[in-house]
């Protein structure tokens, strides 16, 4: 078991591009960093990963100026200093990415590279400035966009790469990049990964914020674990493996793998025919979707977010956006539900057999200022079971409660506590708690392990495969690969609002997913996105 | 996670602001060189230091009760209703169809069915507003306001060319009979042989209130139709979710708020004036809406607010009576009321709630 809080690879003579000691920091009763030091040598790509609320995003704001900690202290190239806002960190070779893109839609890539590092009044010269700088970094570090295209006309991976300029242009040596494949493809990462490479490579430092393990293992010379706000250890990269990372996050030996048997499939639950969804502004959202999904299998959809799995979920759960137009046939068990009206809504569709966890739990899924009991039964609330006259049984509602988060293991075990009191993993918990209990003939089911640590990741996905061998019906939804690989039985891509094939096999490789969620089939030539079935 | 203790949220923050409020007021009185404690005096003896200014108190504490009430049921339904005055007048509408259209038998049977003309004609008159939102989507504060100036429209339209008696100067209905009139508390108090504020306008309208509050507190935390209620208003996208649709909630919730506003007018039409007079309700519905605030919009405190309300009330009449300072300054006190139990809420909270986190973060030391 690896401890200690010093550098594995680097030059031990030139003093460390970052340094931190002792640095802590508490929020109110929760310290939310204790007594952190680390150093990061120059020219090394450096993982921090933790489980969701280990502190991870507090030290990185502490980095960046945005607070102050209440000890420790920090050192860029052997020099301390005071990171009291941004400005000073900038001035100090920090740039930070931030996991939600911090751009001004309408303004162009060149625009938004100087706002806020404009050389003076006027505008020209420093765009002109900016422009050669652009076309020198993007010689130098592969890092390609069109200087005068809108913000709003890039793709995620652009976008990524003008955050990333961004921080460049202001001579940053040292870059952070929080959670930054979490809204790219494979393949946008891999080229993500290649840029950082080539930053590292040109003597840069950079520091990689992420849960993923396998982005850890592929991309970084270092890693630091972080639990409860405590640096558990700093590790070399090529010294560790997923498996003993993911230990050391959790505290326990973790399974990464769901252990499984094969599915056995039986009549459909689930059969769409020809499904299309035309929204409000007239956008094709869903274009001629087939899809089933049988009892005893799970079938996963994969694709990168906004190509339509959304809007897919919500039609199927019975509530969407207002305004859209349908078109096709849903049946459940054989029988055509209706698409409009009074009869398609989120409690006609329960009545039929179709839980739902919702793929944003804090909005959707969960009242976040109701207490857990209330949480438990929402949806299920006017169930003849927790009526009591003219009046709702509260009293039973708490006691089922109290029981179910006993059986799920959610902490703390109080059905009293306000949902947002809880932390990622167990609110999900509470959600599948209440979905997969009411025995539904058809769990849908959308980025159920998303901001969810891995201990409670292990725990919803044997859930779920655990209700599959039960004999149900299951649609999942996930932007993580990794975990579609893994859960489902059958694996459908979806791109641009399309369905580009049901039927691949769980094994199917990374980069053949990878190729279908782009568009491009593999081996194949381009889709191009918009043309009309 | 919960930063201070419940007493400390609920009593302690409203308490501050209201002690606030009230030296800062204090200090006006002073400004304009009359001495504040005499006031304080004169409004504390005023409003609750007799029967006959409690029988006061009492009677603008029901009314604010309904209002409150009113703002309350809307609020937890994520809609801020500001049409309680204009609710209210129609209310009063009803009470005054009721009372006049039937030869009532006695006030008994009167009450019940003057409660159901004013909760009709004040749910009506929500149901509009209601409508355009969850219809057309127009915004509920805004159509509120328009609706209490098109009542008081209406109101003047009805009581100056239908409802006026024949041969009478005054804009208002004639007296209703005197089979419909209220029993007061005095009157109930004088049945167990006891002097209570005698003339004064408190009546039997008090204990509908105090039951009102406690029906609302069973709708909305022991109903289903409460739990959606609290569902809708704090997250709609999950209310959609749960297939609880927006159009009954936001049509139920403001009914119901509608009806509560509408049945002030049982204390005012039916109990004190026995006749609707123009601009009746005198601006007891956006009183409603500091009530609902300072209250946190739960029945309880929607009632302690209320009793505050009506001693301000009561005991600024007083102050106007029996000292040189003018009506007017009355308004700035509740003003200040308002917007430190109300608008100035953080002010006072923020800081207590550091307060009481550095309390516990050495505690746990």
């Amino acid at each position: 078991m690896p401890t200690g809080a010093a550098g594995g690879a680097g030059v031990p003579q030139t003093p460390p591009a970052i340094e931190l000691r002792g640095i802590s920091k508490a929020f109110g009763p929760v310290q939310a960093d204790r007594d952190i030091s680390m150093a990061v040598p120059r020219g090394t790509i450096h993982g921090i990963i933790g489980e969701n609320g280990a502190g991870k995003s507090t030290l990185m704001s502490i980095l960046y100026g945005f607070y102050r900690p209440d000890a420790g202290e920090i050192l860029i190239d052997g020099t301390p200093i005071a990171i009291s806002d941004s400005q000073t960190a900038i001035r100090a070779g920090i740039g930070m990415v931030f996991q939600h893109f911090k751009l001004v839609r309408n303004f162009t890539v060149l625009e938004n590279v100087i706002l806020g590092a404009e050389d003076g009044g006027l505008l020209r010269p420093s765009l002109s400035r900016a422009r050669k700088e652009l076309r020198r970094l993007a010689d130098e570090y592969g890092l390609d966009v069109d200087p005068d295209a809108l913000i709003e006309e890039l793709s995620v991976g652009h976008q990524q790469r003008v955050e990333i300029l961004k921080a460049l242009y202001r001579n940053a040596n040292i870059l952070i990049l929080d959670e930054p494949t979490g809204v790219l493809t494979p393949a946008e990462a891999d080229h993500l990964f290649r840029i950082l490479r080539g930053l590292r490579d040109q003597g840069k430092t950079i520091i990689l914020i992420t849960h993923k393990l396998r982005e850890i293992v592929d991309s970084t010379d270092n890693v630091s674990v972080i639990r409860r706000g405590e640096i558990v250890g700093t590790v070399r990269t090529a010294d560790t493996s997923p498996e003993q990372l993911a230990e050391m996050m959790v505290g326990r030996k973790v399974l990464l793998n769901v252990e499984k048997a094969p599915a056995q499939p039986g009549a459909p639950v689930l059969d769409i025919t020809r499904l299309r969804m035309i929204d409000r502004d007239g956008v094709e959202r869903l274009r001629d979707i087939d899809l089933t999904v049988r009892r005893g299998e799970i079938v996963g959809i994969a694709g990168v977010s906004g190509n339509g799995q959304t809007q897919l979920l919500e039609i199927i759960g019975g509530f969407g956006e207002p305004g859209a137009t349908l078109m096709g046939e849903i049946a459940i068990n054989g029988k055509a539900i209706p698409l409009h009206g009074y009869g398609a809504n989120g409690r006609t569709r329960r009545k039929l057999g179709i839980g739902h966890v919702p793929e944003d739990r804090q909005t959707e899924g969960l009242i976040m200022d109701f207490a857990a009991w209330e949480n438990a039964v929402f949806g299920y609330h006017d169930a003849p079971e927790w009526q009591k006259g003219p009046l709702m049984d509260n009293a039973a509602i708490r006691a089922d409660t109290e029981s179910r988060m006993a059986r799920f293991d959610v902490r703390p075990p109080n059905p009293e506590l306000a949902a947002r009191n809880f932390s990622g993993g167990n609110q999900q918990k509470i959600v599948v708690a209440r979905e997969i209990e009411r025995n539904p003939d058809l769990l849908l089911i959308g980025q159920p392990t998303r901001g969810v640590d891995i201990g409670a990741i292990e725990f919803i996905h044997r859930q779920i495969v655990a209700l599959r061998d039960q004999g149900k019906a299951i649609l999942l939804i996930s932007v993580e690969l990794d975990e579609i690989r893994a859960l489902s039985d059958r694996i459908a891509v979806m791109f641009d609002g399309r369905i580009m094939g049901q039927d691949h096999p769980p094994d199917t490789s990374a980069s053949d997913l990878g190729c279908l969620m782009a568009g491009v089939s593999p081996g194949g030539a381009p889709m191009t996105k918009g043309t009309g079935a | 996670m919960e930063t201070m203790p419940k007493w400390a949220d609920l009593i302690l923050t409203p308490l501050i602001s209201l002690l606030l409020a009230f030296a800062i007021s204090g200090l006006v009185i002073l400004a304009i060189g009359e001495n504040p404690w005499e006031a304080l005096k004169v409004m504390v003896t005023g409003a609750l230091g007799s029967s006959y200014g409690w029988g006061f108190t009492l009677y603008y504490t029901t009314n604010f009760i309904f209002t409150g009430l009113a703002v309350a049921v809307a609020y937890h339904a994520g809609l801020f209703n500001i049409g309680g005055e204009g609710q209210a007048s129609l209310g009063g509408l009803g009470v005054a169809l009721v009372c006049l259209s039937l030869p009532w038998p006695g006030w008994w049977l009167a009450l019940p069915a003057a409660m159901i003309g004013a909760a009709l004609f004040g749910a009506l008159w929500a149901l509009i507003p209601a409508v355009l939102q969850a219809r057309r989507g127009s915004h509920i504060v805004i159509t509120t306001i328009m609706f209490n100036f098109i009542a008081a429209a209406l109101l003047n339209y009805l009581l100056v060319n239908v409802l006026r008696p024949v041969g009478s100067m005054d804009p208002s209905t004639p007296r209703f009979p005197a089979e419909t009139h209220l029993p007061s508390i005095s009157d109930i108090m004088a049945g167990f042989g006891v002097s209570w504020g005698q003339h004064t306008p408190a009546n039997v309208t008090l204990i509908v209130a105090l039951i009102a509050c406690l029906l609302v507190w069973m709708l909305i935390w022991h109903t289903r139709l409460g739990y959606e209620i609290r569902a809708f208003g704090k997250s709609e996208p999950a209310a959609l979710y749960a297939g609880i649709s927006p159009t009954r909630i936001i049509i139920t919730a403001m009914m119901i708020s509608g009806a509560l506003a509408g049945l002030m007018a049982i204390n005012n039409v039916m109990g004190e004036a026995e006749r609707l007079l123009m601009n009746s309700v005198e601006g007891a519905g956006f009183i409603g809406i500091a009530v609902a605030l300072m209250g946190r919009n739960h029945p309880a405190g929607v009632l302690l607010a209320a009793l505050l309300f009506g001693f301000l009330y009561q005991g600024g009449g007083e102050l106007a009576l029996w000292t040189s300072i003018p009506r007017e300054l009355i308004t700035v006190i509740q003003a200040l009321v308002i917007l430190f139990t109300g608008a100035l809420d953080n002010m006072v909270r923020m800081p207590l709630e550091r307060l009481f986190l550095a309390r516990r973060r050495r505690g746990a030391r």
